[in-house]
């Protein structure tokens, strides 16, 4: 399927998962990523695949424990009231160390808030969510092509780190088409000595837990799962640099915002003002030398959201505080209009600021 | 160039499927392109809208605020949306379903009985092509190769009789003086 073809975001992500050799999907229908678990339910049976509706999200994610504790490939896809629910599960995948895919197709909140887009779930998707010390690597595609590159990428991410990879999409994403294409990606090998998959009696059995009663041993887990952390957040960082190069202003947005920003800057290139974009790609890890550089060149940072300011933080901190940080934001299901961002670039060209 | 549409009206009127047919023709001739639909309840009957774009450049927001084509099948849509299209933009009306007239002067409205044809032709629930064949007609974009190959990619292999049907429809709307 390498041709070209119109697909809606939710469709393109289910797509690229079984291209990237995801055969296990478990999942409970929510608005607005239901098609993820429609195109699943067609195309799984076919291809010897396994798709099952749970009777509930806390009961899908525990089965993306189990296929996980095998080896295999498993994802699970909800939205934000879901992804709630399914926490538990996600930290207990955490402390187990287990590789999967799980996709949030954010709506409004908090509760069971709308079905329109949001992206106010970045704290839960970047800062925890569940209990316990933990992270997982966060995408934030912004396009049709990006929900299936970076669905590719998440399942090479989970198996290379053996930890939870989320999509943090949203509802436009989800539901918009583009054309896209999708090509099955390189098979590649990943050490999968810890699974559970019979011993044969040839070897000592693997055991997949999360409980250890005994402080010292989980002091130690923590360390050693910080220790791949700051590997990941040293090698795995990615942004897209637009119209950077001779940028005062840097707006930073990521997944529908970062395209509705890209519209205000270009009509705000056409009256002359340098400002650029750093679209995050990963928002855990955050791109923080993208930030950092811009930094030395820019002085104010506007950060676009849909929701009440949850990334601005982390400009903030990627920065050191050391330039202002705005914001652009609407919540409850509202996307800032091109309008609305380019009077907010307006408003700090006039101001100006100090490098 | 950008073509922005905005294709609103009822949910069941077709409107995301004529949006469907519409980038799907522009992807064909090598634009960039974007589809978006309104998503919820309101595609259960009550107003449902399709931002579409196709455009020469790279597509920033798939969001269509300020259409330059408006194509509006319920007087409610045109109420609320009229005044977000563009200056010197076009909004192409369902004359059956609407009886009030464009008030802007300052774009072209064009007015197309399209329910009525479509009752009248044997093609009922085809208002949306017609609508859309009379726009590409204004455009000066209704060739018949790529309309034809547009209009195989978006009918279901299922009910191949729908293909003829559509493809009427939209002929029909291309010949529509008005």
């Amino acid at each position: 399927m390498s041709e070209k073809v119109l697909m809606k975001g939710n469709e393109a992500l289910a797509e690229a998962a079984i291209q990237a050799g995801c055969r296990h999907y478990f999942g409970y229908p929510i608005t607005p990523q239901t098609e993820v678990a429609a195109y699943m339910a067609k195309r799984m049976p076919k291809i010897g695949g396994t798709f099952l509706q749970a009777e509930s999200e806390i009961a899908d994610i525990n089965m993306v424990y189990g296929v996980a504790s095998t080896g295999y490939r498993v994802m699970t896809s909800s939205s934000s009231p879901g992804i709630s629910l399914k926490s538990e599960g996600l930290s207990y995948m955490a402390g187990a160390d287990l590789p999967a895919l799980v996709v949030n197709v954010q709506r409004g909140g908090p509760g069971l808030g709308g079905i329109q887009p949001s992206q106010s779930d970045y704290f839960q998707a970047t800062k925890g969510g569940g209990h316990g010390d933990y992270h997982m690597i966060v995408l934030a595609p912004s396009s049709v092509q990006e929900m299936a590159d970076l669905t590719i990428k998440g399942f090479d991410l989970a198996d290379k780190y053996r930890m939870t990879s989320m999509i943090l999409a949203d509802g436009t994403i989800g539901q918009m088409m583009e054309p896209v294409s999708i090509t099955a990606p390189e098979k590649k090998e990943y050490d999968k000595s810890w699974t559970v998959t019979g011993t044969k009696m040839q070897r000592k059995h693997n055991i997949i837990n999360s409980l250890f009663l005994d402080p010292d041993e989980l002091e130690r887990s923590n360390f050693a799962r910080y220790e791949k952390y700051a590997k990941i957040e040293a090698e795995e960082a990615m942004a897209e640099n637009y119209l950077m190069d001779d940028a005062e202003i840097c707006v930073v947005a990521f997944g529908i915002a970062a395209r509705v920003a890209k519209n205000a800057i270009t009509e705000a290139r056409r009256q002359g003002i340098k400002v650029g974009l750093v679209r995050p790609i990963t928002l855990w890890p955050f791109p923080v030398n993208d930030l950092k550089a811009a930094a030395e060149k820019c002085h104010t940072f506007l950060s676009v959201e849909l929701s009440m300011g949850q990334m601005i933080y982390d400009i903030r901190m990627a920065t050191d505080c050391r330039r202002p940080v705005e914001l652009c934001n609407r919540a409850g299901g509202i996307i800032p209009s091109p309008e609305e961002v380019y009077a907010k670039i307006i408003d700090i060209a006039k101001k100006g600021g100090n490098l | 160039m950008t073509h922005s549409y905005l294709i609103a009206g009822f949910g069941g009127q077709g409107l995301l499927f004529a949006g469907k047919f519409l980038v799907n023709k522009g992807m064909m001739e090598g634009k960039e392109v974007s589809w978006l639909p309104s998503y919820g309840p309101e595609m259960r009957g009550g107003t449902a809208n399709c931002s579409v774009i196709i455009s020469d450049d790279p597509v920033g927001s798939p969001i269509v605020d300020h259409p330059n084509i408006l194509m509006v099948m319920n007087l409610p849509s045109l109420d609320k949306y009229e005044n977000a299209v563009q200056k010197g933009g076009m909004i192409v009306v369902d004359s059956s379903l609407i009886e009030r007239k464009v008030v802007r002067d300052d774009v072209k409205a064009i007015y197309v009985p399209a329910t009525q044809m479509a009752d009248d032709n044997g093609l009922k629930g085809l208002a949306n092509m017609i609508l859309a064949g009379r726009i590409l007609k204004e455009l000066g974009e209704f060739n018949d190769e790529q309309v034809e190959a547009a209009l195989k990619k978006v009918v279901s292999v299922k009910h191949p009789d729908m293909y003829d049907f559509n493809l009427t429809a939209l002929k029909l709307g291309a010949a529509y003086e008005g």
